[in-house]
């Protein structure tokens, strides 16, 4: 069908769509529960915000788990690099991911405050911790992670958890949180009413301004402060995949190459910036539309990242020639050939019955709904 | 027994957390189907009385799924976490079926089980009834892809080892979907779910009953439950011998473990109906034979000889010999790209696998003596006293769930609810089919020890290179966070099992004779 150049490309495209999958929808999800605390005041306005995720977020947990599945499937080295190599912040991942569903569901099942005051906590804790955790992990990655390979293939890492909090990935686990903030209450700001409404509306108008500084920021960080990564040797696009074999170099202003070479790829950062300028005008003028602006935002970030570090996926800091890229770390072109077949077939049925759903739940989730208890509410 | 290494931290925790999630995924299984057969009942006849069960017990539903989606993820990123050089070694073959899970199934269940709940104002009645089915069938597909790829780590067809990448890549997707392994594990499983469901919805049942509330509800549940789960038990045990038999062709040290059977018994084999394993003598004492039953499960045939522990020791000892030279070659090639295994070392990498069994006794394996050869063949042998009682306890209750729901079936026909003693019955058998789900896996997952993929990959060597303080610290998250969740879900269950359905609109509930109720006709 496609060569196995044009398989390992399609591939690195589909992992950032599923990125963007994950953080567009998972995303408001995520900035709910963070903003939960702030945006909601009394036991009805909480029961709001869980309500107006309620109906989806499995739905939306699940681009997180074909994320998974897919690098497992498309690109085994970097999976297993990047979570055994993460492995303490993956375990804080995980915990914040069990935390999430339970205390949704939990929370309303009882009436004594203490109960939902302790599942509210538990609630925010489940947004904030994989929002950050998310962004400082990609972060890691510009800046090189430590290991390598033994002979047999075997990876050997060399950091530990404390090892990831530098200050430059703090700062993007800070871009994270923010974007998701901004995320959770454009989502808020058009599935409530009132003062909810109102409040979210300030809150996300403010994250995104700090987005747009942040993002400048991490640019400018970027363009000045840290080293980027080149393969020096010549690339076997069609070869097998196994980190031996080149020989990569670091320098200055590396991560900014690819703007130079492909000047389109600017769009991505450009669309970060209008995307969250434009959900700060949306929120602050009270459109609905604010969710459009800020899902363009979070698809132009995540693409800059991705265009940044091409063709590498996990630059190794300690062993730069064992470096993972988009050529030397994927499946085998059989297993990406037929994988491909299976996303054409299916994710348009995914997005076709997803929209649906959306359309069946559209409209706000009001107090005077949730008093009444006129249907399954949590 | 366990030492406080990587490899034993990282199996303890891959099975508590698997095991854990196992609580949760028969019943999803089960009650998504019995809420659908409800719901059409519902559709076709319209009576209140049917919308109200689905309700009540979808909100149970409800509390389950979500720690199934919450244990879940956990156990689909261990994989990377703690097996990574497993994920490196067969992440070309087994990430895929995992992927096609989410696209198929996965994506489908979640959207849908929203809208389950959400969706009943919203939904005209039969949307509403496809919603319920759609949640019915993607987990169902959910457990169709995962036992695909579970059942290639019992029976890895379908692929072969590239020491170009250094790893096991797709030879035959074909093969790897259509594994014989994973077709009867598939409908085993899903019938195990349907009776842990249909068990679930009749003990509640049967307990409403004894207490004369929510008859109305109980006593139509427990119909559909009794029937249903009859055919599920059947069912279970009938394609568990058909598992039986793809155990026996393909995995014949397994089989071998379960029947505690030392040495090759000529045919047709007898089945060991009870004895005591002795793992040092490797005999079994005081053993109670039926003659000719193995070989029927095992082989489907009279003539047959089913393989006995000691020859099989043997058979693997040739086989580590055999790899060793291609062990030897790979290392000297060092993941170099663009090798071409030479045509004389072929038939060595098919026993790769064996040769890295000395990995566990000694690095440099290609030295290794000859009483390190015989130890790490002896190595092959499972826990054979774990596997041969978690099997038979496992089977009793299969026959145990047949009878149990066989009666029920037969009063529910007669339109009688049983007596007293024998709703009790049904209502403390409640944790049976959880208890023959745990020995199910742990049949099908110990039992496989010590290979995380059969014949390919030795468990020790799939794991990742992490400290082992790290292992131990989120074991110790795991187990906290786990039991903290598993009181609060009991204890929600419990409450919404005490408050019971809503007492639907369409006039009072009847009160019922004792042990004879009246099943109006619909």
């Amino acid at each position: 069908m496609f060569d196995y150049m044009t398989l390992r490309l399609i591939w690195w495209a589909i992992l950032g769509l599923l990125l963007v999958g994950f953080a567009v929808f998972d995303g408001f999800d995520l900035g709910v529960a963070m903003l939960h605390p702030f945006v909601a005041k009394k036991d009805v306005e909480r029961r709001v915000l869980i309500n107006a995720i309620g109906p989806v977020w499995e739905g939306n947990q699940v681009w997180f788990i074909l994320g998974g599945g897919a690098v497992f499937a498309a690109w085994p080295p970097l999976y297993a690099a990047s979570f055994s190599g993460f492995y303490l912040a993956m375990l804080l991942v995980l915990l914040g991911l069990i935390l999430r569903p339970v205390s949704i569901t939990f929370r309303s099942k009882r009436e004594e405050p203490r109960w939902r005051a302790t599942w509210d906590w538990l609630f925010f804790v489940s947004g904030a911790l994989p929002s950050l955790l998310f962004g400082v992990a990609f972060g890691n990655l510009f800046l090189g992670v430590p290991y390598h390979y033994d002979q047999w293939l075997r990876l050997i890492y060399e950091g530990g958890l404390l090892g990831l909090l530098r200050p430059f990935a703090l700062l993007c686990g800070l871009v994270s949180v923010t974007m998701l903030v901004m995320q959770g209450a454009s989502w808020l700001a058009g599935k409530s009413e009132g003062e909810i409404s109102e409040r979210a509306r300030r809150a996300g108008a403010v994250a995104a301004l700090l987005l747009v500084i942040e993002f400048i920021a991490a640019g400018l960080w970027i363009a000045t402060g840290i080293e980027g990564y080149r393969i020096e040797t010549e690339i076997a696009y069609n070869g097998p995949s196994t980190p031996f074999g080149k020989e990569v170099m670091i320098g200055a202003g590396e991560w900014l190459l690819n703007y130079a070479r492909q000047p389109f790829a600017a769009l991505a950062p450009l669309a970060g910036l209008l995307g969250a300028i434009g959900a700060s005008i949306l929120l602050a003028t009270g459109s609905r539309l604010a969710i459009l602006a800020s899902s363009v935002s979070i698809a132009g970030v995540v693409a800059t990242a991705g265009f940044s570090l091409f063709p590498f996926l996990m630059p190794s800091s300690s062993h730069p020639g064992q470096s993972l890229t988009v050529w030397d770390a994927s499946s085998s072109q059989s297993t990406l050939g037929l994988m491909l077949v299976a996303v054409i077939f299916f994710l348009p049925i995914i997005l076709a019955y997803t929209s649906w759903v959306y359309w069946v739940l559209r409209g706000p989730v009001t107090e005077a709904a949730i008093e009444r208890g006129d249907d399954h509410y949590y | 027994m366990f030492e406080l290494d990587v490899v034993s931290l990282s199996r303890l925790q891959f099975a508590l957390t698997a095991l854990y999630h196992f609580l949760f995924v028969p019943l999803t299984l089960g009650l998504a189907l019995l809420l659908a057969i409800m719901e059409s009942v519902y559709v076709m006849t319209g009576r209140e009385v049917w919308r109200e069960a689905v309700k009540f017990w979808g909100a149970l539903f409800g509390i389950n799924f979500v720690m199934g989606v919450a244990t879940g993820v956990t156990m689909e990123f261990q994989f990377g976490t703690n097996w990574a050089y497993y994920s490196h070694y067969v992440g070309d073959v087994f990430g895929t079926p995992l992927a096609i899970e989410g696209l198929m199934a996965f994506f489908l269940e979640a959207t849908f089980v929203g809208l389950f709940f959400f969706g009943w104002k919203r939904l005209t009645k039969v949307q509403h009834l496809v919603v319920t089915w759609l949640v019915a069938l993607g987990s169902n597909f959910s457990a169709l892809w995962i036992l695909v790829a579970n059942a290639w780590m019992s029976n890895p067809v379908g692929a072969v080892f590239n020491p170009q990448t250094m790893r096991m890549e797709v030879t035959s997707f074909k093969e790897v979907l259509f594994n014989p392994v994973a077709q009867s594990k598939f409908v085993h499983t899903v019938s195990a779910g349907y009776v842990t469901g249909s068990m679930f919805v009749m003990s509640i049942a049967a307990y409403y009953i004894l207490r004369k509330r929510h008859v109305e509800i109980a006593r139509r549940s427990l119909t559909v439950a009794a029937s249903f789960g009859l055919a599920s038990a059947l069912s279970v045990v009938v394609l568990g011998d058909e598992s039986g038999y793809t155990t026996g062709e393909s995995q014949k040290m397994k089989i071998a473990a379960i029947e505690a059977m030392w040495e090759t018994e000529p045919a047709p084999a007898s089945f060991t109906l009870f004895g005591l394993p002795d793992l040092k003598s490797e005999t079994t004492k005081y053993a109670i034979e039926i003659p000719y039953v193995l070989g029927i499960i095992a082989t489907r045939s009279l003539d047959k000889e089913v393989e006995g522990i000691k020859p099989l020791v043997l058979h693997a000892e040739e086989r580590i010999r055999n790899g060793l030279p291609g062990y030897k070659w790979i290392s000297e090639q060092g993941g170099r790209p663009n090798v071409v295994v030479p045509a004389a070392l072929e038939g060595s990498m098919r026993d790769l696998g064996y040769a890295l069994l000395l990995k566990r006794i000694r690095p440099d394996i290609e030295n290794a003596t000859r009483e390190e050869i015989v130890e790490a063949a002896h190595s092959v042998v499972p826990d054979v006293p774990v596997l041969f009682w978690s099997f038979r306890i496992m089977v009793a209750l299969g026959f145990y769930f047949i009878a149990l729901f066989g009666v029920a079936f037969y009063l529910s026909s007669r339109r009688r609810c049983g007596a007293p003693w024998f709703l009790k019955m049904t209502m403390f058998s409640l944790p049976l089919p959880w208890i023959a789900a745990e020995l199910g896996w742990i049949v099908a997952e110990y039992g496989r020890q010590p290979w995380i993929i059969d014949g390919v990959m030795p468990t020790f060597l799939g794991v990742s290179d992490v400290p082992a303080s790290n292992v131990a610290a989120s074991l110790a998250a795991f187990v906290l966070f786990y039991t903290a969740l598993a009181v609060v879900d009991v204890a929600l269950l419990v409450k919404y099992i005490r408050k019971g359905p809503h007492v639907p609109e369409s006039g009072p509930t009847p009160q019922p004779r004792a042990g004879a109720l009246p099943v109006a006709a619909e």
